[in-house]
């Protein structure tokens, strides 16, 4: 019988038929739609004894509580702590996606040396002996050089004890230079230095607060501790009608405080201290002001004689003579008649707070502005009461021994600082991180070495092209971060820290807390890569140094350094994973260390401080416009940056789970938006979606734009943390760093950074 | 020269069909060409169905299963008689109720740190992984895939389901059986059932989602997705 297409056919129909019949076309189908789910790149949980270990998150200054839930040793969810003081359960995205910094491929794995071109990405592993001796070799050379001051640290924060290692380090070694990244913090910490004589950091009882009446504070967008924060939102929004607390946002941009405030005012940025002393009009007219703590407890609010019987300006003169509502409702754009019932509305509320630091409190701001804000509280009567604001100190602990400084060591300390902090023009400004590229660059200031820690200048720090110069003309650069930042990628040197779930270190009390709160960073997983505490390894450098530098750390490694410092404190801080201080802000009568031993509107430690104020108004808390940079015609719109919860801006990169959360109308693909109001884009043919230049006197940027109504016309928005160069490709290359386009405006007192905006201009491109 | 008439006829001869149907004429008798090609077809036929059948049922299993024998060769009976709890000697469930499933080695090294007879498999356990410190790479017959969550102790604890009731007689096994897993989808077989047609004569014989949805029904229990697919 011979095969021709008649019985091919019906072969193939028995075939069909016979195939119809067997299991294989259901179990293929079946296996095929499984095979579609088991793609072997998709993760997998591991499986094993599940168990839970408590930590601190260090990830901002929030210092939220943390339970992390491992499967064996492989860490699989990081939750907020039930119970903690700070955040109680809580989580913010970037403290969630802490996994992705911990397993996630920018971890420096070892120690590397650069061997491209500086900011090329090109480095060798080497070990961690070689790694110590050079950086021992190099800052031996340069002490016997005598040129031990020309060496500079910048961390993240001053307080806590690796910190506090980096400071001893510096003393030790003979440098003045111990920076640490500004924030608005630092801002408050001298108004209340200057207004009640404090050396502590601001606390809010928010959650205690009536009234909370915001200058720009991005209060459920990161700013302060933010899970604390937002929580506090929770409750100011909880409860029927009358018991509800009343949120008022003082912003030119819809933004998400904004819009989930009871009033949402649009006054012209940078404007914020005159609608402040506007309203202290209005309180102060209307006698609607705490008359005893005006009356008993403060200094300077009426006129007053110094001791050669000259007579000076009071606070109340001032805001009656200058800040009526009609004067301030043309500056701010503010209607008077809002100006007067805001002000009354806020004097006459239970419990009213006003709260400073804009977006997530992440610039320094204007002295001034923050002072007047202050002085609003003042008249109200809230500092150190329920539901006002106050000063906090720190858990106290066990002081180091005093460090024994050689000559060399004496000689180097005692000259002036690289950013001029504490120098004549600024002598009460404790840092001036914003301001050492600029004396680098332009005032013949000298860095030989910079050793970097949990910072990332390179990023952070406003006009980068700056810093990028400052960089190239500092020799050697060493970071000691866990990540491949844009510091360390631009470093000479890494010597990786244990990241954060790794390691053992101890965290201040959070930002913007009322109550003193020390938590424990615990090694909650194994370290991951060839990686060591920097604490261990900055003792070990500083004994490789040898002599009085080797002297300063009698301690045998970190763990010693922490149990000493912590005192009798470590039993309870080791079981609890936090120590709390039994703190009661003190009463009105001992509350002020000032001058006049009272709460000063008139800040006479001007005088204390040498510092020479001419005028009587430079006392007080006025409105001194800080201009932004760049003449208007030719850039004739404003751009500030837009902070948001969902975008980590600080030295931690944005983790990709975080970067996922962006809206569509925030970052598409690698391209960035800017927000501007459709009136904006009409005068400039601009229309949604379409690519623009954003080119201000610092530098410019392709990007995308995004219409939207909530932004005052003539405001360009853009959000703040993408545009890095280091990390990977999850984060690297995507957007454009809002810092790049901005530059330092130095707040003319404490010389920190003022800066709010930038004059920019906005070019439609084709796409 | 032009063709005759003849020549004509016998060309439009040759153009016509050979055999032309003419209506009204007689259909072809049996016997003829038609009829025998017809019967043919039925063998050709049942051949497509047989080779495809030996195909889906024999040659289809064979080649999508691929077949490994577990590390070592365990014997439950020996066990069994050896502990006082039963499964839940070594199979036991954890302080946070989370169940332990095939025990780890540091449950083996209990007993075996050192021979406890002459078994060669037990002297290939202590020397290959109780001495080096090494996990035993067990393959699990009843395990799910990572969509699936479940939990032992809702089956155990609360349904009070034996564990029989899914894992069949191997509490009772003297060797290991070899271990069979699906070449596409990476499953142990035990999943789809040895039955290449799925069908089982016991609850323990499958343990596909139809077979715990089959159970949840039965019991009244909630069948929602989200009850096993979080």
């Amino acid at each position: 019988m011979k095969m021709d297409r008649r019985s091919f056919i019906i072969f193939s129909l028995g075939a069909g038929a016979g195939i119809t019949f067997s299991p294989l076309p259901w179990k293929l189908t079946d296996d095929m739609a499984i095979w579609t789910q088991n793609w072997p790149w998709t993760p997998v949980p591991p499986e094993g004894v599940v168990t839970h270990a408590d930590s601190v998150c260090n990830l901002c200054p929030g210092g939220c509580g943390i339970t992390v839930r491992k499967v064996g040793d492989r860490v699989t969810k990081i939750e907020g702590r039930e119970g903690y003081q700070v955040n109680n359960g809580g989580i913010c995205p970037l403290g969630a996606a802490g996994l992705q910094l911990l397993y996630g491929p920018w971890r420096v794995q070892s120690p590397l040396r650069r061997v491209g071109k500086r900011g090329s990405g090109q480095f060798e592993t080497i070990s961690w002996e070689d790694a110590i001796d050079e950086v021992v070799k190099k800052l031996g050379d340069l002490r016997v050089k005598g040129q031990a001051s020309t060496v500079a640290c910048i961390t993240g924060l001053d307080r806590g004890t690796v910190p506090q290692l980096f400071d001893r380090f510096l003393k030790a070694y003979g440098s003045p230079n111990f920076i640490r990244t500004a924030s608005a913090g630092d801002t408050y910490e001298f108004a209340l230095g200057l207004m009640q004589g404090a050396t502590a950091s601001v606390g809010y009882d928010l959650e205690r607060a009536s009234f909370i009446l915001s200058f720009g504070s991005g209060l459920i967008e990161g700013w302060g501790s933010p899970v604390r924060v937002i929580k506090a939102h929770s409750v100011w929004r909880s409860g029927n009608k009358k018991d509800r607390a009343t949120l008022v946002q003082i912003e030119p941009r819809l933004s998400n405080t904004a819009a989930k405030a009871d009033i949402w005012y649009a006054a012209n940025p940078g404007t914020e201290a005159a609608l402040a002393l506007g309203l202290a009009h209005v309180i102060v007219k209307g006698s609607l002001y705490n008359a005893d703590f005006v009356k008993n407890y403060a200094f300077g609010f009426e006129d007053w004689n110094d001791s050669k019987g000259q007579n000076h300006m009071g606070f109340k003169s001032l805001v009656l003579s200058k800040y009526s509502p009609e004067a301030v409702s043309k500056i701010t754009g503010l209607s008077a008649k809002d100006i007067v019932k805001l002000a009354q509305d806020f004097a006459k509320a239970d419990r009213p707070l006003a709260v400073w630091g804009r977006g997530k409190g992440t610039l320094p701001g204007s002295l001034y502005e923050c002072m007047a804000v202050h002085a609003l509280n003042a008249l109200v009567g809230n500092i150190n009461k329920p539901g006002g604001v106050s000063t906090r100190p720190e858990v106290a602990t066990q002081a180091w021994p005093e460090v024994k400084q050689d000559s060399t060591a004496e000689v180097g300390c005692s000259k002036p600082r690289v950013d001029g902090a504490g120098s004549n023009r600024y002598p009460l400004t404790k840092c001036l991180p914003e301001r050492w590229p600029k004396e680098i660059n332009e005032n013949g200031g000298t860095i030989q070495a910079l050793l970097v820690h949990e910072a990332d200048p390179f990023y952070t720090t406003l006009d980068s092209a700056a810093v990028a110069k400052a960089f190239d003309r500092i020799p050697f650069v060493v970071s000691f971060s866990s990540y491949m930042d844009d510091t360390a990628y631009n470093a000479d040197l890494i010597l990786p820290n244990h990241q954060y779930l790794e390691r053992l270190e101890d965290f201040p009390t959070p930002v913007g807390l009322q109550k003193p709160i020390l938590g424990l960073l615990q090694p909650v997983v194994s370290p991951q890569f060839d990686t060591r505490h920097v604490g261990d390894v900055l003792m070990t450098i500083a004994k490789g140094i040898g002599g009085t530098v080797a002297e300063a750390f009698p301690w045998d490694n970190y763990e010693t350094v922490l149990k000493e410092t912590m005192g009798d404190k470590w039993h309870t801080l080791e079981k609890a994973g936090y120590v709390e201080a039994d703190y009661k802000p003190p009463a009105w009568g001992k509350a002020f260390a000032t001058p006049s031993g009272k709460f000063e509107f008139c800040a006479t430690a001007f005088d204390k401080a040498g510092m020479r104020i001419s005028k009587d108004m430079d006392y007080l808390p006025h409105y001194q416009p800080i201009q932004p940079e760049g003449d208007e015609a030719t850039y004739p719109l404003i751009l500030m940056p837009v902070e948001l919860i969902r975008l980590a801006d600080g030295f931690i990169g944005n983790p990709p789970f975080c970067t996922k959360t962006l809206e569509a109308t925030e970052l598409k693909g690698n391209e960035l938006f800017v927000e501007v109001n459709p009136k904006t884009a009409a005068d400039y043919r601009l229309s949604e979606g379409q690519h623009a230049i954003i080119e201000t006197p610092k530098g410019e940027g392709k990007v995308l734009v995004h219409l939207s109504e909530g932004i005052m016309p003539g405001v360009i928005g853009m959000p703040k943390g993408l545009g890095h160069v280091g990390y990977d490709d999850y984060l690297a290359g995507k957007g454009v760093n809002v810092n790049s386009l901005m530059g330092v405006v130095e707040d003319p007192i404490s010389g920190l950074c003022a800066t709010w905006g930038i004059r920019a201009k906005l070019t439609s491109v084709l796409s | 020269m032009s063709a005759t008439e003849e020549e004509k006829k016998q060309i439009v001869a040759e153009g016509e069909p050979a055999q032309k149907h003419v209506p009204g004429e007689a259909a072809p008798e049996p016997g003829k060409p038609g009829t025998w090609e017809f019967l043919i077809a039925i063998p050709v036929f049942i051949l497509g169905v047989v080779v495809c059948l030996f195909v889906g049922w024999v040659l289809f299993p064979a080649v999508l299963y691929c077949e490994k024998q577990q590390p070592i060769d365990f014997s439950h009976v020996v066990h069994q008689e050896a502990v006082d709890e039963g499964c839940e000697s070594c199979h036991f469930f954890r302080e946070d109720g989370s169940f332990s499933g095939i025990p780890k080695l540091e449950n083996c090294s209990q007993c075996h740190e050192e021979a406890m007879g002459e078994h060669p498999e037990e002297t290939r356990l202590i020397d290959e992984y109780i001495e080096p410190g090494k996990e035993i790479p067990w393959l699990v017959y009843a395990s799910q895939p990572d969509c699936v969550f479940f939990s032992h102790a809702a089956h155990i604890n609360m349904a009070e389901l034996s564990c029989g009731t899914c894992h069949g007689s191997i509490g009772e096994s003297d060797h290991t059986r070899p271990y069979q897993y699906n070449i596409l989808t990476g499953y142990s077989r035990d999943i789809w059932g040895w039955n290449i047609a799925g069908i089982k004569k016991n609850t323990w014989d499958r343990m596909k989602m139809d077979d715990c949805a089959e159970c949840h029904e039965e019991k009244g229990t909630n069948n929602a997705c989200f009850v096993c697919h979080k």
